[in-house]
């Protein structure tokens, strides 16, 4: 009988053994060396309790990078899911050339993101890029969209969102097949028009879709910096510095892994606050069938 | 079974104990994989081992500068340090201070291997020094230069032999070469100072030429805020806010030799690491020349040196020492400048008849070697990354018009003042 009792847990056991060895553990890690300063060959590294948490909050390249990153994430999340439904929406009707559709729509996301960086680098380039000769043909002068703090953050928001959207288009597609055309049918003999039926209807049915979304699009919109590298370096002036970049830079460029520490622990505050606003507050207002 | 075992054992024991005869020196090299400089390092690897019996090199590439840092960084502290690696040359403090790099003086043990260590050109030996100890060897080394579009010259009625040779000349000729369309905009610029990523660089060709130097060499005081750097950030910003000659914001360093390969821009400051790019992808012919001089001629330098670790055993790295000598020697020196186009690293180099024959057939290649005489050290101080990037953020900040030039190196000295206040 005891053994019995014991099966669950040897089968959790796996599972459970790798969240504590790569989340747990290093997370607990971050924690402890973010209360020490960092050592150096020739200094050794003292306790210094939250003095790297207040250094950090009253930096002003830290303040900066934190307002970028809600930016980022307040303008590419909902632009994404926005832009994934529409495009879903279209390639759910029959038209032609309905699947070579879908897969212009999901071909950003086969790309690796640094290699998309690169093709948009090549857009963005003032002067001879692909973006500015276009314009170009409608007298609208070049533009320096990359360098200058004004457009650099829209600039890279505008290639997150085109690399989201058509991987999320994909959850939506498939809910939307989901709903039974019945629905469809009935709200045409109701008399409801399409706009009507997408509000009333459709985007109800799909919530739980929506969700599962934006909590994606939402570890995406703090995770996934890899164009920064290519397209900014976080610049100009740490106009594109995101959180991650930036505790990257302090980590592996600055070598201050205390400081890098420190940044990591803010951001999982941040994230693990903004999981559970999603899971208990939105959670209760989704329809699952 | 056990016997089986047991037989198995002995037998990888034994050939580990062979292999352990020779000493084997683990190279990490920053380059990608499976370039063709990667051939040359095996081509260089293979030709040492064939003189030096003893001893295996095994180079590792390891990707860009950064990634080639953080790896062997990261090996070091996990126990697996490599024997050597080709690092950034202004990284010597931030690797004096991690207390994982040998002094090379201690393992030079021969009056010849001594005076060996002082063979390279002085701009390439400063950023390796700290202490009065020599700490790495010049090995990848550039150092920046003007590159000029002389059918872009012969069109604005410009001498095409001639380049600019002071800053105010440099501004006349660049306004000459500015090209407006029907309704006023740009297609062509007189000039391009790349800015984006490390503009730090570019701007000491412009601190030095005002006879002053960004940094002290114990490398814990910097001198932001001098009044001629201010000078000299003042002239950057000009040039497209009042002499409209350049691009206004951030300019891209990748893009700038397709800019000129273009003709968007008749003038470009890069490194001389381009100069082969250049040569073959032109579309038209041009000129390298010393950037010009204000107060001075000068330019920074640049590139990575050979590093040896500590956390390897003294054969090791006596082992390393040698094949870090065989890189440098000029023979091999001379070769790798003319297959990469970085400059060969000491005087005896260019005194070779392989060197020799290559600087007649391309004569630019020479600018860059002249240009070492009033070259000084890239900045580099301890907790260099950090102090650099406080500058680079200043330096962007005048440039994009958030910052007056004065107020922004103010604000950044007192930056690098508080970091650097430990090293004191």
């Amino acid at each position: 009988m005891k053994r019995r009792a014991l099966i669950p847990y040897l089968l959790l056991a796996p599972g459970f053994v790798l969240l504590a060895a790569f989340t747990h553990w290093p997370t607990i890690l971050s924690f402890w060396s973010s209360l020490f300063t960092t050592a150096r060959g020739r200094r050794p590294s003292v306790f210094v309790g939250g003095e790297n948490y207040a250094a950090a909050l009253s930096d002003p390249i830290v303040l900066k990078v934190l307002w970028n990153s809600a930016l980022y994430a307040a303008v590419t999340i909902p632009a994404s899911i926005a832009l994934a439904f529409v495009m879903a929406l279209w390639v759910n009707d029959r038209l032609p050339g309905r699947g070579f559709a879908r897969l212009a729509y999901f071909t950003p996301t086969i790309l690796p993101m640094v290699a998309a960086a690169n093709i948009w680098l090549f857009f963005y380039t003032p002067g001879f890029g692909l973006l500015d000769q276009v314009l170009g043909l409608f007298g609208i002068p070049s533009t320096n969209w990359l360098g200058s703090d004004q457009s650099a953050l829209w600039a890279v928001m505008v290639v997150a969102v085109w690399k989201e959207a058509g991987f999320f288009m994909i959850f939506y597609l498939a809910a939307f097949q989901a709903v039974p055309p019945s629905l469809g049918e009935a709200a045409r003999l109701e008399g409801c028009g399409r706009w009507g039926y997408v509000r009333r209807v459709l985007i109800p049915l799909v919530a739980p879709t929506t969700l599962f979304i934006a909590v994606n699009a939402l570890i995406n919109a703090f995770r996934v910096v890899d164009h920064i590298f290519i397209l900014t370096g976080g610049g100009p002036n740490n106009a594109t510095n995101l959180l991650l970049f930036h505790i990257y830079e302090t980590g592996f460029k600055f070598w201050d892994t205390a400081g890098a520490a420190t940044l990591t622990m803010i951001l999982l505050a941040i994230l693990g606050a903004l999981a559970a606003v999603q899971f208990f507050l939105l959670e209760r207002r989704t329809h699952y069938r | 079974m056990k016997l089986a075992l047991f037989a198995a054992a002995s037998a990888l024991a034994l050939s580990l104990g062979s292999a352990r005869a020779e000493t084997e020196v683990v190279f990490n090299f920053p380059v990608a994989v499976g370039g063709p400089v990667t051939e040359i390092i095996d081509g260089y690897a293979k030709a040492f081992m064939a003189e030096n019996p003893g001893i295996k090199v095994t180079p590792v590439y390891t990707g860009s500068y950064q990634d080639t840092i953080a790896r062997t960084l990261t090996q070091i502290r996990g126990n697996d340090s490599p024997a050597m690696a080709v690092l950034l040359s202004v990284d010597t403090f931030t690797l004096y201070d991690e207390d994982v790099i040998v002094a090379l003086d201690d393992l030079a043990t021969t009056d010849e291997e001594k005076a060996f260590l002082t063979d390279f050109y002085p701009a390439f030996l400063a950023n390796g020094q700290v202490g009065g100890k020599v700490w790495s060897l010049p090995f990848q080394r550039s150092t920046p230069v003007l590159y000029w579009n002389k059918a872009a010259f012969a069109e604005a009625g410009l001498d095409p032999e001639t380049p600019p040779a002071t800053w105010e000349e440099q501004v006349e000729f660049a306004k000459k070469l500015v090209k407006k369309d029907a309704s006023g905009a740009v297609t062509r610029w007189g000039l391009r100072i790349p800015t984006s990523g490390f503009p730090y660089w570019l701007f000491q060709g412009l601190t030095t030429a005002n006879g002053v130097e960004l940094m002290n060499a114990d490398g814990n005081k910097t001198n932001f805020d001098d009044p001629a750097v201010v000078e000299a950030l003042e002239y950057l910003v000009s040039l497209s806010k009042e002499h409209g000659v350049m691009q206004e914001g951030i300019i891209e360093w990748g893009a700038t030799p397709q800019a000129f390969f273009e003709g968007e821009s008749a003038m470009m400051w890069t490194t001389t690491g381009n100069l082969t790019n250049v040569r073959n992808n032109a579309p038209f012919d041009f000129g390298v020349a010393m950037l010009p001089a204000q107060k001075r001629r000068g330019a920074p330098t640049g590139g990575g040196n050979i590093f040896i670790f500590n956390a390897v055993d003294e054969a090791t790295q006596k082992a390393a020492f040698e094949f870090a000598k065989f890189l440098t020697s000029p023979e091999m020196a001379a070769d790798w400048s003319i297959k990469t186009g970085y400059v060969a690293v000491s005087p005896a180099a260019w005194e070779t008849d392989a060197m020799k024959a290559y600087a007649a057939d391309f004569p630019p290649a020479t600018v860059a070697r002249d240009q070492l005489e009033f070259a000084v050290a890239e900045l580099s101080t301890h907790e260099n990354q950090r102090v650099t990037r406080v500058l680079n953020d200043a330096l962007q900040a005048a440039l994009l018009g958030q910052k007056e030039p004065a107020a922004a190196l103010a604000e950044a000295q007192a930056e690098a003042d508080r970091i650097l206040a430990a090293y004191r």
